[in-house]
């Protein structure tokens, strides 16, 4: 019966006892270790959450540079084309202007040297000409100064001229 | 031969604990101490009750304890405080109180008892003692871990800090917060100090020369009805409309329910109350028993096999102690969830709601 009837002695100690380590713990254990606790959780999900959170970011920025890369890579080619194009029309244009100014100037050397050939050769052919002239003039005034002469060549030309 | 072993086992488990004794007394006759019978029931009850004095080891007769105050209080002869030690052990009147199987009893001038004066005991007994004990080691302990949160702000725990924090964060998410729900916080306070109060006493109660205060049925009762004060102070209207008005119930059956909840309300904290005094106090019996068995067979063959037996308990015992903690705890937090829990119907009614949404 001892074993099971309450005693009034630890009931009362237990009583003061129970409520001071209630108390003492609750206000200066429990309360800073609970809250220390959730501060602690809070900070780590937050630095979890911020962690992930500048992931995306960090994501996000190298997509951004990707493409801005991209972009930048996009234009330089262009740019590049653009200039070859620019090139590449400037060269052909040159080329073309100096084959027709080219083409132009031997075209006016060949006539100029036509022109000239042509003349020189009329110059060449008059020269021969009077000179022939001249020549059978004197030759002719030299052959005709007798009759003899004058007979003999034309019996020579009768000769030389069938009559049929 | 069988005293002289059991002194011998009880010199050896108790060594170390000796090194504190303060206090040693004669007994009256040695010659007739040392002669009696064992009477196992007799050592058992002696272990498992309080007394006004901490025995810790007999050897030849010489009973070795730690004295401790006697505080007595009655009308007739007012306040009346000595050391337990006057009592030299039962054998001696004093100042006109007894020891008598270990309660004080008031004497009159003839040392027969004086049925007269309505002694109020408030002594410093064993038990009390014990339990200042765990009381020290609770504050001690935690008030330096919550330093160490303190100092340690946002760091990881370290030490102490660190054994104890999964036991706390244990009691929170899957005590507290199960069982009570987004109410728990308030709760908190009072659920981590019924655990380590407990699972402390336990401890204490296991090493040899220990009071056993948390299979005392007067410890249990206050816890017990510690919880069922803070259950019914903190009950809103649906507590209160299930045990009085049963929702959803024929009219019939409401009344036949009403008695059966009143009376749950009760049996609830007098399960609390039985359950950690039988599960601890059987534990000691369990391994005195075993012990008990070498005297009884008065030889030393059967320690072959009782000592192992009582080790074997006495480490399920380490085990018990912190599950019979766990349970009283989570049992405490299961009354309070049923006391804070809203309306079920409504949460149902909500749950449907966003189902249908």
């Amino acid at each position: 019966m001892n074993l099971i009837t309450p005693d009034f002695g630890l009931f009362f100690w237990q009583t003061i006892t129970f409520a001071i380590v209630l108390f003492v713990l609750g206000k200066f254990a429990w309360g800073p270790i609970m809250s220390s606790l959730k501060e602690r959780e809070d900070s780590i999900t937050e630095a979890l959450e911020s962690a992930a959170k500048a992931k995306t970011e960090m994501a996000t920025l190298k997509a951004a540079n990707e493409a801005l890369l991209q972009e930048a890579r996009l234009e330089r080619d262009k740019m590049l084309r653009d200039a070859q194009t620019v090139a590449n029309n400037l060269l052909n244009e040159a080329k073309d202007k100096a084959l027709k100014e080219g083409n132009l100037l031997m075209e006016n050397a060949r006539k100029g040297i036509e022109t000239e050939k042509n003349a020189a050769l009329a110059e060449v052919k008059n020269y021969a000409v009077n000179i022939a002239l001249e020549v059978a003039e004197k030759i002719l005034k030299k052959e005709l100064k007798d009759n003899d002469a004058q007979k003999a060549l034309v019996s020579e030309y009768l000769k030389e001229t069938t009559l049929n | 031969m069988a005293t002289k072993i059991h002194k011998l086992l009880l010199t050896t488990t108790l060594a170390l604990v000796v090194l504190f004794t303060t206090s040693k007394a004669f007994a009256n006759d040695p010659a007739a101490s040392t002669e009696a019978a064992f009477n196992p029931g007799e050592m058992i009850q002696h272990h498992i009750t309080d007394a006004p004095d901490w025995h810790i080891v007999t050897i030849d007769g010489h009973e070795y304890s730690i004295p401790l105050p006697v505080i007595l209080y009655s009308s007739q002869r007012g306040l009346d405080v000595f050391s337990s030690s006057r009592f030299e052990h039962g054998h001696a009147a004093y100042n006109g109180y007894k020891l008598e199987h270990g309660h004080i009893e008031a004497v009159d001038a003839s040392g027969s008892a004086d049925h007269s004066v309505y002694l109020y005991n408030v002594s410093i007994t064993k038990n009390v003692a014990s339990m200042m004990l765990s009381a020290v080691i609770l504050l001690v302990l935690f008030l330096t871990i919550a330093g160490s949160y303190k100092k340690r702000q946002g760091l990881a725990p370290k030490g102490a800090q660190s054994f104890f924090e999964p036991i706390i964060l244990y009691i929170r998410d899957d005590v507290a917060k199960t069982m009570i729900g987004p109410k728990y916080e308030k709760f908190m306070p009072y659920l981590l100090t019924i655990f380590f109060f407990i699972w402390f006493n336990n401890l204490l109660g296991l090493i040899p020369a220990g009071a056993n205060v948390s299979g005392n049925i007067t410890f249990t009762l206050f816890l017990a009805l510690a919880t069922f004060i803070v259950t019914t102070l903190t009950a809103n209207k649906y507590y209160w409309a299930h045990i009085l008005w049963t929702p959803g119930v024929p009219l019939p059956l409401r009344i036949i329910i009403l008695p059966l909840e009143v009376i749950g309300m009760f049996t609830k904290p007098f399960s609390l109350m039985i359950r950690l005094f039988a599960n601890i106090t059987a534990g000691h019996i369990i391994v005195l028993s075993f012990l008990g068995l070498v005297f009884i067979f008065k030889t030393i063959a059967v320690a072959a096999f009782g000592v192992p037996f009582a080790l074997f308990i006495s480490i399920l015992e380490l085990f018990v102690a912190l599950l019979q903690a766990y349970v009283f705890t989570l049992l405490t937090a299961l009354y309070f969830g049923s006391a804070v829990h809203a309306h079920e119907h409504d949460d149902d009614h909500a749950q449907g709601h966003e189902a249908a949404h």
